[in-house]
């Protein structure tokens, strides 16, 4: 198989559900997890005489977004009805955007391996979900829990942009990181508040006319996604190999071994039957609507990514970490208001207090030092008045337990100052070196990396306060003078 | 028996009657006329309970704007704790768990709710043949039909069954049986009526409505029932105006005419000639009467069907056999359920239009029939606009004949249809229209007369109604 020969070809359609109070088109409540069907009322459960009643919140999301994303935003938003039946869609048609998406145009950028690129975008528009339909909860029947049906949901579709897997992971990871800045989706994929439908297709590297696409659906993480493009990539690639012919059909990916199958070809597929929704009037959007969700913006990774990089001085890589999560980069960035050593703030953040967060599986705003306290930590340390470790391994674990102390008085109180008199410092190298004679002797011979020996040897002595930096220039001094 | 809510609230005022009695009376009337076939269902024990709590409230001088109107409910507008089916055995056994804003506007002012109504199933239909529990017979001569969609609403006020009923008119389902059983029919401006709770037939096109013997009564029900209301996105969102205390219409009006309308050769000559003599009766008053060009009758009804069929096969998948109302017990898995509750549950006329429904809108037929008619909705609706910026009414027949025996049209959809000719345009442009009893046929039968005029004129055409049916009305 001659892999080199073809180039991948993927759009990604991601359903992003939204963290409103209510429904799109009542007032039932959207949050997730309450028992079944609890969260319905006439509207949700379509019953004869009801009329949907829009959430203006679901517009605030949506151009949010399409701002994020440098979307053009359409003033006039029609509604369209998508019709077919399904058990867990009581009305028998969906209430979403045909012709004209709230969004058009816009890109997510990616980055891999260094390299940027942006991929475009089609549209986002806006629409409802439908409820969960269960088959495997009971031996005779099928269930039906509504509480889903009618939580808004924003589509958003790519153009046939991404060349690899590894493309889709990045973009579906950007996507991830945009909605959970703007709090508009919790992201989780897992949980299907973030869904995502890839169509695949593969050509010969050059050729100017896409292959025939297939839809993959069910692929609950994005690491799921990669896989589902990786294993299609090869199918599609040996059925033309094999003088076959792709399909245009739907297929699902199967997480236990990696692969796909056939749901339904296109000759089966439904005709949805799209007219405009006659229950609702157009949506008017403004342009000082706009405005006025412009000023409610966040900041935005991407911005926060270029300020550490470029304000701070920060790497790439410490960027890239940095803003992975906004709780971490907002609380990063009120950290830099407090001290300009921000080399030194970034290790702190990716070092003591994403251990600390690791280890107790904690979440940021759940962090019990305010940021103020990390930056005094820092400034005793560029002080000299206490070192790095000791301030990592005593001064951080004890102020995470007593958020409230002062971290000077503490560290006076324990004595884990470092200690600036050269005398003690002097008798703990000198006690250093008078327990291995035989190493001074290797040391002298050319083995100088024994110094660490040493070192350690006063760093032990000195319960850790003494400044290492210093300690090791006075401890080759010392063993040169031998 | 009173004939108007002004004679009965007279008439409680003076101790003659109260209304109780009054309910009692229509309870033994709709039972007395049961074969009339008018009421699918009559909500005595509520009906009572309603009454004797009014009766209180208008001793202690607290009864609100309805006090004293008794009246029916067109069987596709919910009401709590009631079964409504829209005349469709797809619903049977339904009960509403809320209540329609126009049905909770009644009950707020203290109207006695007594009944649901027959109609023609999902208020499809022009005779009321095409209900799942029987015809409704006219009460002016029972081998006739009473006109449809609102058939047993027309009838009910036409037969004294009650005090005025409220129906539904989405191409004429108010107007068009009024004018078949002598009785006063408004349908309000698209967005004037709130139609959460009103089961939907085609969503852009339905309004709730009144029908009464008499424009007050109309006015009176009309001022509760409308104004803004938050579940219905499409009303206009602007109070309504007090309709019964503006039924003064002085002075002089311009009022239009098509030729083309009254020249139809479907038009029934007697009504032809009524409608010239009346106009020429508006003019000896000093009205402007202005005959206008418009060239669009024939179009009128091929873009209505296709365009309420589209809506009805969307609004009525709700239908399903799943969530609730019939299934069929021979469904074995989810698509038979849904082929056989559907197939079985809906009568053939909802089937016809759900199938043109989907026809319209599917992927290959959609421009050629939905747009299209998208298209001539819009050009009736500018060139319907732009009579009324110079005149005040548009006058025109309510129907092409008087009440029709019962079985002549319905093996012929097309002729039915075209029962709509008159009554389509106001709902293609969202204006109101009222059909007025003004016209006697020398077969017995009375018809009717209609007026339209601009949107949100409610209460201008309510009042020059008024004055019509003061000063038009036909020797008899």
């Amino acid at each position: 198989m001659s892999v080199d020969l073809y180039e991948l070809v993927v759009g990604l359609e991601v359903h992003i559900q939204l963290l409103t109070k209510s429904k799109a088109y009542s007032a039932d409540p959207a949050e997730y997890g309450a028992l079944p069907n609890t969260n319905i009322s006439v509207i949700t459960l379509g019953h004869p005489g009801t009329l949907p009643r829009f959430n203006a919140q679901v517009a605030e999301y949506a151009v949010k977004l399409g701002l994020a994303c440098g979307c053009e935003i359409r003033r006039e938003n029609q509604f369209a009805r998508k019709n077919y039946f399904y058990a867990d869609l009581p009305k028998g048609y969906q209430i979403t955007q045909d012709k004209t998406p709230i969004c058009t145009g816009g890109k997510i950028r990616i980055k891999l391996d260094g390299v940027v690129k942006d991929i475009a975008l089609t549209r986002i528009h806006m629409e409802e979900d439908a409820g969960k339909s269960m088959h495997d909860q009971d031996a005779y029947d099928s269930l039906v829990d509504l509480n889903r049906a009618g939580v808004p949901l924003l589509e958003m579709v790519s153009e046939p942009e991404l060349r690899s897997a590894e493309e889709a992971y990045a973009y579906l990871t950007e996507v991830r990181k945009l909605v959970r800045y703007l709090e508009i989706c919790d992201g989780n994929m897992e949980e299907g508040s973030m869904r995502c439908d890839a169509n695949i297709s593969v050509r010969v590297r050059g050729a100017k006319e896409f292959g025939v696409k297939v839809e993959v659906k069910n692929m609950n993480s994005i690491r799921n996604v990669q896989r589902a493009i990786e294993f299609e990539t090869k199918r599609q690639i040996s059925v033309i190999e094999s003088q076959g012919i792709i399909d245009q059909e739907t297929r699902s990916f199967d997480a236990v071994n990696g692969t796909t199958f056939s749901l339904r070809s296109k000759e089966k597929a439904n005709d949805y039957r799209y007219f405009p929704e006659p229950d609702l009037t157009p949506l008017i959007v403004t342009p000082e609507y706009i405005e006025e969700v412009r000023q409610m913006m966040p900041p935005l990774p991407e911005a926060l990514h270029d300020r550490f990089t470029g304000e701070f001085g920060l790497s790439e890589y410490d960027a890239g970490i940095l803003t992975d999560s906004k709780p971490i980069a907002l609380y990063f960035a009120d950290l830099t208001s407090h001290t300009e050593n921000y080399k030194a703030a970034a290790n702190w953040m990716n070092g003591p207090v994403k251990s600390f967060l690791n280890e107790r599986a904690l979440e940021m705003h759940q962090f019990p030092l305010q940021a103020a306290k990390i930056a005094e930590l820092i400034a005793l340390i560029d002080a000299g008045k206490i070192s790095f470790s000791a301030a990592s391994q005593k001064l951080f674990p004890y102020l995470t337990e007593h958020p409230e102390a002062n971290a000077l008085e503490v560290s006076e109180t324990n004595n884990w100052l470092q200690n600036e008199d050269s005398a003690s410092m002097d008798e703990w190298i000198q006690e250093a070196i008078a327990r291995y004679p035989e190493k001074v002797l290797e040391y002298k011979g050319g083995k100088t990396g024994l110094i660490g020996l040493f070192m350690g040897e006063v760093m032990k002595l000195s319960q850790g306060k003494a400044d290492p930096k210093k300690a090791n220039q006075l401890m080759r001094d010392a063993l040169h003078k031998i | 028996m009173y004939l108007s809510l002004a004679d009965t609230r007279a008439a409680l005022a003076s101790g003659t009657t109260t209304i109780e009695s009054l309910t009692r009376h229509y309870l033994n009337t709709i039972q007395e006329k049961s074969d009339l076939n008018a009421f699918l269902e009559v909500f005595e024990e509520d009906a009572l309970r309603q009454a004797i709590a009014a009766d209180q409230k208008w001793k202690a001088g607290t009864a609100g704007k309805m006090a004293g109107m008794v009246i029916g409910l067109k069987d596709n507008l919910c009401y709590k704790g009631h079964q409504v089916t829209a005349s469709s055995k797809i619903l049977e056994g339904f009960e509403s768990l809320y209540s329609a804003t126009v049905v909770q506007r009644l009950i707020d002012e203290d109207a006695v709710i007594i009944g649901r109504l027959n109609c023609d199933e999902f208020a499809m239909g022009s005779s009321n043949e095409n209900s799942a529990y029987g015809v409704v017979k006219n009460p002016l001569d029972t081998s006739r039909v009473p006109g449809g969609s609102s058939g047993g609403s027309a009838a009910a006020v036409a037969a004294g069954l009650c005090l005025a009923t409220l129906g539904s008119d989405t191409g004429g389902s108010i107007r068009q049986p009024a004018s078949f059983c002598g009785v006063v029919g408004l349908k309000p401006t698209y967005g004037q009526v709130s139609r959460w709770g009103c089961i939907a037939y085609a969503s852009s096109f339905d309004q709730v409505g009144p029908l009464a013997n008499n424009v007050e009564d109309c006015a009176a029900i009309l001022e509760v029932i409308a104004g803004p209301d938050e579940f219905d996105a499409t009303m206009l969102q602007q109070p309504a105006p007090a309709f019964s205390e503006h039924m003064q219409a002085e002075g002089k009006y311009r009022i239009a005419y098509m030729p083309d309308y009254i020249e139809n050769a479907g038009l029934d000559p007697e009504i032809r000639d009524r409608m010239l003599g009346m106009i020429e009766q508006l003019r000896a008053e000093g009205h402007t009467v202005n005959a206008v060009e418009f060239p669009y009758l024939d179009y009128v009804i091929p873009a209505y069907y296709v365009l309420t069929t589209a809506e009805a096969s969307s609004n009525l998948s709700r239908f399903d056999g799943i969530h609730y109302g019939y299934r069929s017990k021979n469904a074995t898995d989810l698509e038979s359920t849904y082929k056989l509750s559907r197939s079985e549950g809906f009568g053939k006329e909802v089937k016809r239009r759900i199938m043109l429904g989907t026809f319209v809108l599917s992927s290959g037929y959609y421009d050629a029939y939905y747009s299209k008619a998208q298209k001539v909705r819009r050009i009736l609706r500018d060139r319907t606009r732009a009579i009324f910026e110079e005149n005040d009414f548009i006058l025109l027949p309510s129907t092409p004949g008087t009440a029709f025996p019962l079985g002549d049209k319905s093996s012929d959809p097309i002729k039915m249809y075209l029962e709509d000719i008159y009554t389509v345009q106001a709902n293609l442009c969202g204006i109101p229209a009222i059909s007025l009893p003004l016209g006697k046929h020398s077969n017995g039968m009375p018809f009717g007369v209609q007026l339209m005029a601009n949107s949100f004129q409610d209460q201008q055409l309510l009042a020059f109604s008024a004055r019509l049916m003061a000063g038009m009305a036909e020797p008899v």
